[in-house]
């Protein structure tokens, strides 16, 4: 399953020019029999009763030296073959589409070549069996991640954006590289089956330090507070890339690795607490964001943040939560796609414009991309019945219930998810409304298209997938019939509210959202430049000054220490000391010199001597 | 077969060869395929050596294919060699080296400019015979002699050869050299005093073990641990090395720093550690902290540099410090993760000189700004470095990898503290990487350089393997884990630590124990 993918992925990079005519194809072609082989394995294991629905895959003994033994492994399980599917069905029509958007790219083989290496990477993320192996496909979708964000890197800005990707995550891999050495450091393994089956013999201090450190991680690879600035300026990406792992899966990694470390979780409500309130920070301030962007693909992005907060928030709730937060991972995955897939449209018909204030009324020229974007939108905002609609309200049903760990938190943690739900409304329908209805405001020189079927038929069932995916997966039981085995059936205690009223409370929220967002920007007609907005949209407009921060803290400072480092190593170090020394050595030698008098009787003399001092030597030896 | 001199046949060689290639006649044409011809050759007995070596063989003794005769009685050093499976790794990380840099070098000093090629090649064999000699003398003598001797040949390869800087880095090098040199005499001598004496006093065997009293003991790491600081180099120790490298042919800088700086590593692990035990560990709160630093500075200033030269180098003072960090924590983690980092480091390293050579040799600058816009003039060539560069920052999948994790967990066991700091590392390092490949490689296409040609299949024989012992190692270290262990717990042994990390949690305070005690 990771074999293949990864198989295409050398033979584009090392084939080069002779690839070019099929290379694409077969890059294609292996991810759907990567799929293929994920669901035969899902067929074969949905037969098995629940408890050996798991199949161990030891491949090969690692690194081992002393009482470090890791072998690499990989864990078929419910969870992680619930990501495989997600990874190559969604992953195989971005291939798809990617076929019709990257057409007339010159360099199409190696993007296909990134993205196959993508797959297998991520498949390695979700299937190892032990946090190393995890963390080989964690920074190798980093890698891609960063390859494919700076694909189009003869834009210095790409590039940039590419290396900030890359930097911030790494921040974050030190939590994980931090979190693997206390565990090993108190367990003596890596592997999954020991480090949770024996978490219950560590301290709470220990505990709680594993969970914060994995949560470093989490918030890297997932964008979440604070270090979520990365994700924005990965819109650089070629769109496909956007929808593929900055949306639907690279970017869920961190919900991942918390649900997957849920035997540390469940034992650490200290770290559990913070797992929530980065994810309540996360949602609130991506949909706050998302508000204010004029960019089509960084409101998504915004948008991204959001929806992978609530899913934090969900998994960092615990036991009640982490179906859910699975349940959101997977409708998201398909929804969030969707519209990046259609965004992507919108540009391949747009001249790769993203400024939504140059659209408009493109609902008229893109029929298809209009309806299946419109499907995205009515699951992201809640809309009855929609896949989004089950699983963001037993999110924030569940965050509302009172797990005795203080009264204050449903009321908080569930009230920000609400209301955030509400702003989610009004963010999506407002780009909604700019990108698709409302009067054209384009350009002349632009000929807006419909795109390719290629490009089309993958929208199309993703749309699909976000209208019907949440009735299909959660009333008829299959969702949580698979997944139990994995997290345990919990019976819900009732929230704080009744059910009920937060269904209403949604719903109306979702109403007012939508309302206000048609009322701003459908019946009045949205300018072409963007007006200069109060204090809060202007914050809002930069990130919530969080650039602004990384600048005058992180990055002003750092270029200051390696400025005076250099410095001091070129005027000190190396200057005072070894030109002091080669100054001494100097004026040695020229002492020395004068002993070169050239006359032989004091050569002579000195052979003398120095003899003496080997016989002597010799003598005192002996 | 196991009397046969396999260790004096690998010495002797590229010894003889070396002579021999400096000694063809003057109009010879075909001086580079015979230096070639004859690093393969050492190559392939190197393998043949290796296939001598037993997994946990070797008996009492630390060391196998050992060969002792007397050499000068009266001083009581020997010509004795042996390997054990650190000196084992290094020697066959020499001869893998030296055709690869061999073949790197082939356009570097032009024929027929009186027999300046002769002596290139020459001496980048007799180069490889004294590092082969250094990793395997068994005798603190003998191992002086090619300590030192080893500072020859690179002093012509850097002060003949190298850019017009050449002379002063050249000088800064060798008085470096000589300045760690001369301590380290004062030191080997004194620990002859210190030992048993008579005619094979200088034996390894013969000064493990002894009962220093506390100072004298101390003076004496101090002596050895100076000497290996400036080879290694850390810092504040290392301005030479950024010098040397920036000025010596790219070669030659794969070598110094990928082999022979890892004499320095090396030594403290041989010496240090297993001849005075007690004063290392009364040291090791200092060099901790000093291999922290280095890794940190080494970083920052790597991240400061616009010479791609001096960047590399710079990255190797970081990379240094995480193995002296490994080989001080102690634990069998760490230090098989250490001497595994001098391996990996060597290739690593090797690529990203002689892959950036090849970028300065094609746009006539080492600085970084000259570039932009490479990965679409010479895609192999950027792409090459790419892959380099992942390695350098310790990409899993890669060969660095594996060691840097072993020795950033190994070293938690013990030293947390300095485990986390020195983990920040791990983001300086992708700081330093991608920035540089950002303005070599990222970028509008120059035009005035889009002619230029990509890698030529000369240079691909040069890549290749590099990159092919990145994956190998990076996916399965396991062989060269099994044979670096064992020695690795010997040397554990004569610390006195049994080698499992998580029941030594307290070693530090242990070590401060046994000092106080053996004060009084």
């Amino acid at each position: 399953m990771i074999a293949l993918p990864l198989l295409g992925a050398a033979i584009l990079l090392v084939g080069g020019k002779a690839t070019d005519t099929f290379g694409p194809m077969m890059a294609v072609a292996l991810s759907w029999a990567s799929f293929a082989i994920g669901l035969g394995v899902i067929i074969q294991l949905a037969g098995m009763p629940g408890e050996d629905r798991a199949l161990s895959v030891p491949l090969w003994d690692w690194i081992s030296a002393g009482e470090l033994s890791l072998s690499a492994g990989l864990l078929l399980d419910p969870l992680s073959l619930t990501f495989v599917m997600l990874i190559t069905f969604v992953g195989s029509l971005i291939h798809v589409y990617s076929l019709g958007y990257m057409e007339h790219d010159p360099d199409k083989r190696r993007f296909f070549a990134y993205l196959n290496l993508f797959i297998a990477a991520m498949l390695i993320l979700v299937l190892a069996d032990s946090y190393l192996l995890l963390f080989v496909g964690w920074e190798g979708v980093g890698l891609a991640s960063y390859l494919l964000i700076g694909f189009w890197n003869h834009n210095p800005e790409f590039a940039s954006a590419a290396n900030k990707a890359f930097i911030v995550n790494r921040i974050g891999d030190v939590g994980l590289i931090t979190a693997m050495a206390v565990l090993f450091a108190n367990l003596g393994a890596l592997d999954f089956s020991t480090v949770h089956g024996e978490a219950e013999t560590l301290g709470q201090g220990t505990l709680l330090a594993v969970g914060l450190l994995l949560l470093l991680g989490a918030c890297g690879k997932s964008a979440q507070f604070p270090l979520q600035s990365w994700l924005g300026d990965a819109m650089a990406g070629p769109t496909p890339v956007s929808a593929l792992i900055h949306a639907a899966t690279m970017v869920t990694a961190g919900v991942y690795l918390v649900a997957r470390s849920q035997a540390i979780y469940d034992l650490t409500p200290d770290a559990r607490l913070g797992v929530v309130i980065v994810g309540t920070i996360t949602l609130v301030y991506g949909a706050i964001v998302g508000c204010a962007k004029d960019d089509l693909k960084k409101a998504l992005a915004a948008s991204t943040m959001s929806q992978i907060g609530y899913m934090m928030l969900a998994v960092g709730l615990g036991p009640l939560g982490y179906l859910y937060a699975i349940f959101h991972l997977v409708t998201h995955g398909f929804f969030k796609a969707g519209m990046f897939l259609g965004a992507g449209s919108v540009m391949h018909g747009m001249n790769d414009q993203v400024n939504m204030r140059g659209f408009g009324n493109l609902s008229a020229k893109m029929k298809t991309t209009w309806i299946t974007f419109g499907a995205g939108v009515v699951a992201i905002i809640g809309v009855p019945f929609t896949s989004g609609w089950y699983s963001k309200d037993f999110i924030i049903e569940t965050a509302f219930i009172d797990q005795g760990e203080g009264a204050w938190r449903p009321w908080v943690f569930g009230g920000a998810a609400l209301l955030a739900a509400g702003v989610t409304a009004f963010y999506m329908v407002r780009l909604f409304l700019m990108t698709f209805h409302g009067k054209a405001r384009w350009a002349d020189d632009v000929d807006p298209h419909e795109s390719p079927l290629t490009m089309t038929v993958p929208m199309i069932i993703l749309a699909v997938g976000s209208i019907a995916l949440g009735a299909l997966l959660y009333p008829t039981g299959i969702l949580s019939g698979w997944l139990d085995p994995v997290f345990g059936h919990e019976e819900h205690p009732e929230p704080v509210i009744p059910v009920i009223v937060i269904q209403v409370l949604a719903f109306i929220l979702l109403l007012l959202g939508a309302g206000l967002a048609y009322l701003m920007y459908q019946r009045k007609d949205v300018p072409k430049t963007a007006p200069e907005g109060t204090f809060v949209t202007q914050a809002a407009r930069r990130d919530l000054f969080q650039d602004d921060f990384n600048e005058i803290f992180l990055r002003k400072p750092g270029q200051g220490i390696v400025d005076i480092t250099s410095a001091a190593d070129r005027d000190v170090v190396d200057g005072g000391l070894v030109a002091k020394t080669a100054g001494a050595v100097s004026a040695l030698s020229s002492a020395l010199r004068k002993t070169q008098t050239g006359f032989a009787r004091s050569y002579a003399m000195t052979m003398l001597i120095g003899t003496a001092v080997i016989v002597l030597a010799v003598l005192v030896m002996q | 077969m196991t009397d046969f001199p396999w260790l004096t046949t690998l010495l002797l060689i590229p010894a003889i060869g070396g002579a021999g290639v400096a000694l063809l006649p003057k109009g010879f044409e075909r001086v580079r395929e015979v230096a070639l011809g004859i690093s393969l050759l050492t190559l392939v007995v190197g393998i043949l050596t290796a296939f001598q070596f037993e997994l946990g063989g070797g008996g009492d003794s630390q060391f196998q294919l050992t060969e002792v005769y007397s050499w000068i009685p009266q001083f009581g050093v020997s010509y004795a060699l042996g390997i054990d499976g650190i000196s084992l790794t290094m020697i066959l990380l020499s001869v893998v080296l030296v055709p690869i840099c061999l073949l790197a070098a082939w356009e570097d000093v032009p024929l027929g400019h009186a027999r300046r090629q002769h002596g290139y090649f020459a001496l980048m064999l007799i180069l490889e015979a004294f590092m082969i000699g250094v990793f395997a003398a068994t005798d603190v003598f003998m191992f002086y002699v090619f300590f030192e001797a080893m500072l020859i040949p690179v002093y012509f390869l850097i002060g003949s050869f190298g850019g017009p800087g050449r002379a002063k880095a050249a000088t800064t090098f060798l008085l470096y050299s000589l300045l760690g040199g001369l301590i380290m005499l004062v030191a080997v001598i004194g620990v002859y005093f210190q030992g048993p004496g008579g005619a094979d006093g200088f034996l390894i065997e013969n000064l493990t073990g002894l009962e220093i009293s506390t100072w004298i003991e101390r003076a004496l790491f101090v002596g050895f641990f100076i000497a290996f600081a400036i080879k290694a180099p850390m810092w504040p120790v290392h301005t030479w090395l950024p010098h040397a490298a920036s000025e010596a042919r790219p070669a030659t800088s794969v070598l110094l720093v990928g082999v022979l700086d890892k004499v320095g590593t090396f030594g403290m692990i041989r010496f240090c550690l297993q001849m005075f035990p007690d004063a290392s560990r009364w040291a090791t709160p200092v060099v901790m902290v000093f291999a922290v630093l280095s890794i940190l500075i080494g970083a920052a200033l790597a991240i400061g540099q616009r010479d791609m030269m001096r960047l590399i180098a710079y990255t190797s003072i970081s990379h240094f410090g995480f193995i002296v960090l490994g080989i001080f924590a102690v634990t069998t983690v760490s230090q098989t993760g250490s001497t595994l980092y001098m391996v990996n480091h060597g290739f690593t390293t090797a690529a990203l000189f002689l892959i950036g050579a090849m970028l300065v040799q094609r746009r006539g600058s080492q600085d970084i700004f000259d570039f932009g816009g490479w990965q679409r003039v010479t895609p192999l060539v950027a792409g090459s470095l790419l892959v380099a560069g992942l390695s350098g920052l310790a990409l899993p999948g890669l060969n660095s990898f594996v060691s840097e994790f072993m020795v950033i967990i190994g070293t938690y066991q013990n030293y947390p503290v300095y485990a986390v700091v020195g983990t920040m590392g791990v983001i300086l390092a992708a700081l330093y990487i991608l920035l540089m490949y950002q303005k070599i490689a990222t970028g509008p296409k120059p035009q005035e350089w889009s002619a230029t040609p990509d890698m030529s299949l000369r240079e691909k024989f040069v890549v290749a393997p590099l990159i092919a012992a990145f994956l190998v190692l990076g996916f399965y270290p396991k062989p060269v884990l099994d044979v670096l262990e064992p020695a690795v717990d010997t040397t554990l042994q004569y610390v006195g630590v049994s080698g499992s990390g998580s029941d030594e949690a307290s070693a530090p305070d242990d070590a401060s124990d046994t000092t106080e005690g053996s004060d009084d």
